[in-house]
């Protein structure tokens, strides 16, 4: 789909689900923002998530993950999203999670 | 909570910890006018303490929430509350709960176009909010299921009734809740689920 409101590719690039882990342990060179992130993400977590745990802003956080993409320090995984004809395999696999609920 | 030096960062619980095959995530969203229950809702089914993600609005004059002061400001820090339910190993649920206004809606990236659909919660004391969510929701083409939260003092109209009021077409799921129980919230998610799967074509 096409949103027409995501004209900074970086930013748009991050979802409030997209997962995040690290690629590395934080060492007292990087910048404090940045040694929590990979101190928060050495199990995977959610954008939203990091950007809860740090009290930061969603686009401050975007902008931070963004930087540590860019140098390999995390990986991340985009979320599911909503596809034009729904995925039925995906939906049952959701009905599955929360019957158990 | 101020961020201030990474030795007081508060991160997950030890048990809240996801495994490291957790890699797809879906969401879902729950929109409603303030004070309907979302955050209600999503704490009643989030396997973690709801947390809360911030954004900061720049427009000057603007209030947070139907019952926010109107103080003139030129930034405004708008929050919403969300919650996680882990579905297996692999796939991960979240749930957010945003202010049916849709000015906030753009403050975070693709919150409804990414979502698998959402969930509109109503105070059946206040319906007109819902209007404007419910007209939104369909220009967007986002699917989304109506669930009705009964509050006591509530007044209970039948959900056909409610069905008119709203000029929802039929084949929108409407379900009563009380978003307090997880039994509840848990069958409101279930329905859209079942809605979006009814709307998904077979594969060829």
């Amino acid at each position: 789909m096409i949103t027409g409101d995501l004209d900074d590719s970086e930013r748009s690039a991050l979802d409030l689900v997209t997962m995040v882990v690290a690629q590395a342990e934080p060492s007292p060179t990087f910048q404090p923002e940045q040694a929590a992130i990979l101190r928060l993400c050495q199990a995977p977590l959610s954008v939203a998530e990091i950007s809860a745990y740090l009290s930061l802003p969603f686009s401050v956080v975007t902008s931070l993950l963004s930087d540590l993409l860019a140098t390999e320090l995390i990986e991340s995984r985009a979320p599911i999203v909503r596809a034009t004809l729904p995925d039925r395999s995906l939906l049952e696999a959701v009905m599955h999670g929360l019957q158990k609920l | 909570m101020d961020f201030r030096s990474s030795d007081t960062i508060t991160g997950p619980r030890s048990e809240d910890v996801l495994p490291t095959t957790a890699t797809a995530a879906v969401k879902v969203v729950i929109v409603g006018g303030f004070g309907v229950g979302k955050t209600t809702m999503v704490g009643s089914v989030s396997e973690i303490r709801p947390l809360t993600t911030e954004e900061t609005m720049t427009q000057a004059g603007v209030g947070v929430d139907d019952n926010a002061g109107v103080e003139t400001k030129t930034a405004t820090t708008v929050a919403m509350d969300f919650g996680r339910i882990s579905l297996s190993e692999e796939l991960i649920l979240y749930l957010f709960g945003t202010p049916g206004q849709e000015r906030f809606w753009f403050l975070w990236n693709g919150l409804f176009e990414g979502a698998l659909g959402a969930v509109v919660l109503i105070d059946t004391r206040r319906l007109e909010v819902s209007f404007d969510v419910i007209g939104r929701l369909e220009e967007r083409g986002v699917p989304f299921v109506v669930a009705v939260n009964t509050f006591p003092d509530a007044p209970h109209h039948p959900v056909e009734a409610l069905r008119r009021a709203l000029d929802l077409p039929d084949e929108v799921p409407m379900i009563d809740c009380d978003a307090r129980l997880r039994a509840s919230s848990r069958d409101v998610l279930m329905t859209l689920m079942r809605y979006l799967h009814s709307l998904a074509v077979p594969l060829a």
